[in-house]
């Protein structure tokens, strides 16, 4: 398929970014790694006026601490973050994550900023970020910069606390250190395919306890989720295979998911339940 | 297997290339795209087609307004189906099953119905494709919408809608195999009438779409009233053929070109309405066109396959004798009949008896005409449905008699002895050896450790329970004799043509009637001819898929070409061995009976020495300046074959299938296949395609489903959500073979190219089955979701039907006007 026509322009810097953005007319569409975006051009789902290609915005690739978090570019592609020692030191589920995505070429190209900004709620990221109580580092017309909390940052099928003329620069994420175990588990059908659903856990012991529990739910609605529930139950519980699978048998409270071909609605809260009990059992060392 | 390059030569003379395990020739071009597949085409002036579908299922065009498409930038024409009314003739149907078959004709572009979701209702041609496809969307179109038939099991009941107004209900034909009416079985009644035990189940063949990876593209050339239609496609020859007939450009006045070709599985072996369009159009202006379809539109246009419900009883004894079988089919043909879409079930009719010697056997279907794309062949045509329900049934009847699955197949088999045999169907099998082929199976396997280890695991409750699924397959293949096809009311024979042209230089043309869609023709056909003629097998070049070059053939598909084309090619290499002989008595002074051809070289018996090689022979016969008088002045020959029998692979094919009682996920822990295609021209073709039949056998059981919605949208429009597997998501292949020559052509060929299709599907679903049986799960619809598979063993059933609507990854993608609509958000 053929994408309608479009003005395309590829700035250097987030400054000249923005002002692209700013002058690209009514329909600006802001292209990361393109792996979403291109396909739904393609398919005439999208046929937007002007699309701003951040390829060429250097300043926005890559990781580096700040402190007790870690900031992670927009435009840091998938196959970055896979080798970044950063990561792999401070930000392990988010690597187990990311190693999941689509395939090699997809990673290659696709960024951990676009995965967020499109927060389709079958991406693996939204609902690691989530998890993690992600800060979004949002670059306004002007240049001025806001932060938003993820649990602030996801509103709806698509949609995200991104308003026209924004840009998003970076996400902050805690360091998980010493202590912290953790697992994205993923289901689908074949490899390369989007969740049906997933569980991204962290976990912090403290000798035989749960000291900290961070659950976050992949396709269980329009938006990532929290497993709230469950990290109450499992917060200063014994770490054991009763207390978690307890806990786990909560993790569907709250959530609507969809029924598609993959799964209806129902089956979707069984998984969740017994994802998030194979994911926290790996993330607390069980 | 270990790959060699080089031919060894032995003591006996020099090596043989069949069963040379050659990397294929073709390969190199077609991996790095260095060749030119029909979309590279660019003619002079070429202009560029893009269809407005319909975005309903059923209906009658009440407005259709092109005037502001044709305003649009670049746009040369636009028509709709008013333009082409007169002209557009229908789709060939070549395969009438009954004499009293209702076919309600086949227009290429909609006039003033549309009855399915794709069906073309208007073409732009423009001067770019980016203009033409822009301007679809300009047109104006309403539609009136009438009552949508999906359901087959609704649309053959009395009163129900009907898809085609002008018949009087939506089956088009009942075709009905009696082996005791056909003398070739007793009677089917009487053996269900005194049956000790029988078992009945319905099974579902879903929905397929045959994905090959190049879509589908057509470029039509105009030389005067000479056309020239460059297509990606299986059948250039009956393409021909039936593209003349249908738009009346003279058959000589066409040619047909398949350059290369990147799969089709039987989804190229066709007369696609898009293609003949393209004739239309160009005709009309007189001008280039060409048309290449989009991934999305090549699923929701090109045809489907399988779509069958299947009614199967089976009669036995209480010792597992089996006395009889019953089959009802409703086949779904789609909206209309397009080349052989009544013939695919029709064709599966002489499979289900499968290897096993039932006394009593009758065939029936109805052919059910729906408001969906047609269905039309797709690997394996017929067989893989026939195999599937008579390996699911055979578990089953185990089961009802507490035998071994195995067991029960060993007790009913065809064994080693008998062959050949005629089976009840009335086919003749040619040769085999079930036995031995179980029996390496079951060694490649680890059948008794796995055995052990579903013990163990059911023993102790595992969450991941273990199952072992059989399959003992035969398939009928190397299509056909042509007298068999005439008597099944088939359009066309079954031989094969080839030819042999000897260059000066003493290198090889061999031109084959069998045009190759990526199955390594040029590899195999060039062993065949090195062997033959004693060449070098660098010094050979297979030429296929130009009418003008090639002027007789039909084509590739059936597992046919080796069997058929590649018997063709050893008679016309026999025929310039004989021309030669002539010659090389001349030259050498000797009686043609003195003579002996090996190596490539005419020597004479008893003198060492002398001699003269084919390829010298082919410059001196060029030159013709000493020769045998009332010869022609050529070696060059060519030879049509027409197979007195199919032949009749078989195998057994073992999979062991691990289930997640939990979430309902299965894995193929394990794959074993023995098979028997008689002699082996190369290994890695033959493992080649091997594992590209079980990749999409087990698709089928696994994967995918082509789901359309109650408004008859197809909900499985993109890749998303019509779902194959890669090789992350299959196991290793445990693959072998045994060899029994077939009978039927010299080759001793047995044809591999359906094979691993047919047999893999039942073994996959047997196996997981056999996991999850003793949990209450009888039956498991396919594919086996994990949803499917566990609602079946956690609320009973056969895990139901699936949510029509498609995944919402990045907007789901649904059918509409220009092809696409957004999903409801």
């Amino acid at each position: 398929m053929i994408p309608a026509s479009f003005a395309y322009a590829r700035p250097t810097s987030v400054d000249e970014a923005l002002q692209a953005i700013a002058a690209g007319g009514e329909d600006v569409k802001i292209m990361a790694g393109g792996q979403s975006l291109i396909p739904v051009m393609r398919l005439r789902l999208a046929a937007p006026e002007t699309v701003v290609d951040l390829t060429r915005v250097t300043e926005l690739r890559g990781v580096r601490e700040d402190g007790d978090s870690l900031v992670i570019g927009a435009m840091t592609t998938h196959s970055d973050i896979l080798r970044d020692p950063l990561i792999a030191q401070y930000g392990k589920l988010i690597a187990e994550a990311t190693e999941t995505v689509a395939d090699p070429a997809v990673r290659h190209r696709g960024t951990f900023g676009g995965a967020l900004a499109h927060a389709d709620p079958a991406g693996d990221l939204p609902a690691v970020a989530l998890a993690l109580d992600a800060e979004f580092v949002i670059a306004g017309p002007g240049g001025a910069r806001r932060s938003v909390p993820a649990s602030a940052f996801f509103v709806d099928y698509l949609t995200t606390a991104l308003e026209e003329g924004e840009l998003l620069v970076e996400v902050r994420v805690p360091k998980l250190g010493e202590g912290w175990g953790v697992r994205y588990e993923k289901f689908n059908r074949v490899a390369q395919a989007w969740s049906i659903v997933a569980v991204a856990a962290a976990v912090r012991r403290e000798g035989s306890t749960i000291a900290e529990a961070r659950i976050g739910l992949t396709n269980m609605g329009s938006t990532p989720l929290r497993a709230t529930a469950t990290e109450q139950a499992l917060v200063g519980a014994d770490v054991s295979l009763e207390t978690v699978t307890a806990a786990a048998a909560q993790a569907a409270e709250g959530t609507e998911p969809s029924s598609d071909l993959n799964a209806q609605a129902d089956y979707r809260q069984h998984l969740a339940r017994v994802l998030t009990g194979r994911a926290v059992r790996a993330a607390a060392g069980l | 297997m270990t790959l060699t390059e080089d031919p060894t030569t032995t003591a006996d003379g020099p090596a043989k290339e069949v069963g040379n395990a050659r990397l294929r020739k073709e390969d190199a071009r077609l991996i790095t795209g260095k060749t030119t597949w029909t979309d590279n085409m660019v003619l002079p002036g070429m202009l560029h087609m893009a269809f407005l579908r319909s975005p309903v299922a059923h209906a009658t065009i009440s407005h259709l307004d092109v005037s502001a498409a044709k305003d649009r930038p670049n746009v040369v024409a636009v028509y709709t189906g008013q333009d082409f009314k007169d002209e557009q003739g229908t789709i060939p149907c070549a395969w009438p099953v009954t004499p009293d078959m209702v076919n309600p004709g086949h227009p290429s572009i909609a006039v003033d119905t549309v009855n399915h979701v794709g069906e073309a209702v208007a073409i732009v041609v423009a001067r770019t494709r980016t203009a033409a496809v822009d301007a679809v969307e300009a047109i104006d179109v309403d539609y009136e919408n009438l009552p949508v038939v999906l359901d087959m099991e609704e649309a053959v009941k009395d009163g129900a809608d009907l898809v085609h107004a002008s018949t009087s209900s939506n089956t088009s034909y009942h075709f009905v195999f009696d082996a005791g009416e056909a003398g070739t079985g007793s009677d089917t009644d009487a053996a269900f009438r005194d049956a000790e035990v029988t078992v009945s189940r319905r099974f579902v063949q879903q929905r397929l779409i045959p994905a090959f990876m190049e879509p589908r593209s057509a470029v039509v050339g105009v030389q005067g009233d000479n056309y020239t239609l460059w297509s990606a496609t299986q059948i250039p020859h009956i393409l021909r053929v039936m593209g003349a007939l249908t738009t009346g450009i003279p058959e000589h006045k066409l040619r047909v070109v398949a350059p290369d070709v990147g799969g089709g599985f039987g989804g190229k072996l066709q007369v696609c309405p898009e293609e003949i369009l393209a004739l239309l159009v160009a005709r009309r202006l007189g001008k280039p066109v060409k048309w290449t379809e989009t991934r999305s539109e090549s699923l929701m246009t090109a045809h489907h396959g399988r779509d069958q419900i299947q009614y199967i009883d089976v009669a036995a004894k209480k010792d597992g004798t089996v006395t009889g079988l019953r089959v009802r089919l409703l086949a779904d043909m789609g909206a209309y009949l397009r080349l052989i879409t009544p013939g695919v079930p029709a064709l599966g009719a002489f499979m289900f008896p499968g290897i096993y010697k039932f006394p009593a056997y009758r065939f029936e279907c109805d052919g059910v005409f729906t408001n969906k794309v047609p269905t039309d062949a797709y690997r394996g045509a017929g067989r893989p449905e026939a195999t599937f329900a008579i390996e699911r049934i055979m578990d089953e009847l185990a089961v009802e008699l507490d035998m071994d699955p195995m067991e029960l197949r060993r007790k009913n088999w065809i064994s080693a002895e008998e062959f050949p045999f005629t089976t009840v169907a009335g086919l003749e099998y040619d040769s085999g050896d079930y036995e031995q082929a179980t029996q390496a199976a079951l060694e490649l396997l680890g059948y008794d450790e796995l055995r052990a280890e579903q013990k163990r695991r059911r023993e102790s409750g595992d969450p991941v329970q273990l199952g072992i699924g059989i399959s003992t397959f035969t398939e009928m293949c190397g299509l056909a004799p042509s007298r068999v096809l005439g008597s099944l009311s088939f359009g066309a024979g079954g031989w094969e043509q080839a030819s042999i042209r000897m260059l000066p230089t003493g290198k090889v043309e061999v031109v084959t009637g069998s045009t190759p869609h990526g199955q390594g023709h040029e590899t195999a056909w060039s062993q065949i001819v090195a062997d033959e003629l004693g060449v070098p097998f660098e010094d050979v070049e297979v030429l296929h898929g130009d009418t003008a070059i090639s002027s007789r053939g039909l084509d590739t598909y059936g597992s046919r070409s080796l069997v058929v084309g590649g018997t063709a090619v050893v008679k016309a290499a026999e025929k310039v061995v004989a021309k030669a002989r002539k010659i090389a008595a001349h030259l050498l002074e000797a009686s043609e009976d003195d003579l002996e051809f090996s190596g490539g070289k005419f020597s004479v018996k008893g003198t060492p020495g002398a001699g003269l090689g084919i390829q010298e022979i082919a410059l001196a016969i060029f030159a013709a300046h000493d020769y045998p008088e009332g010869i022609e002045p050529s070696i060059d020959a060519e030879a049509a074959f027409d197979p007195v029998n199919f032949s009749f692979p078989h195998g057994t094919h073992l999979c062991a299938m691990e289930v997640d009682t939990e979430t309902g996920f299965v894995t193929i822990r394990k794959y074993a296949s023995v098979d028997d295609i008689g002699t082996i021209v190369n290994p890695i073709i033959v493992e080649g395609q091997m594992h590209g039949g079980l990749a999409q056998g087990i698709a089928q059981a696994l994967y995918e489903e082509a789901i359309y919605d109650a408004d008859g949208n197809l909900t499985t429009g993109t890749f998303v959500d019509y779902l194959l597997p890669s090789a992350a998501d299959l196991p290793t292949f445990h693959t072998g073979n045994t060899v029994h020559a077939a009978t039927s052509n010299p080759l001793g060929a047995k044809g591999v190219g359906e094979a691993g299709c047919i047999a893999s599907t039942p073994a996959v679903v047997n196996a997981a089955l056999d996991a999850v049986r003793h949990l209450g799960v009888t039956d498991i619809r396919m594919p086996l979701t994990p949803e499917r598979v566990w609602r079946a063993i956690h609320q009973g059933g056969d895990g139901g039907d699936r949510a029509a609507e498609g995944s919402n990854a990045y907007g789901g993608a649904r059918t509409t006007e220009s092809g696409i609509e957004e999903a409801a958000q």
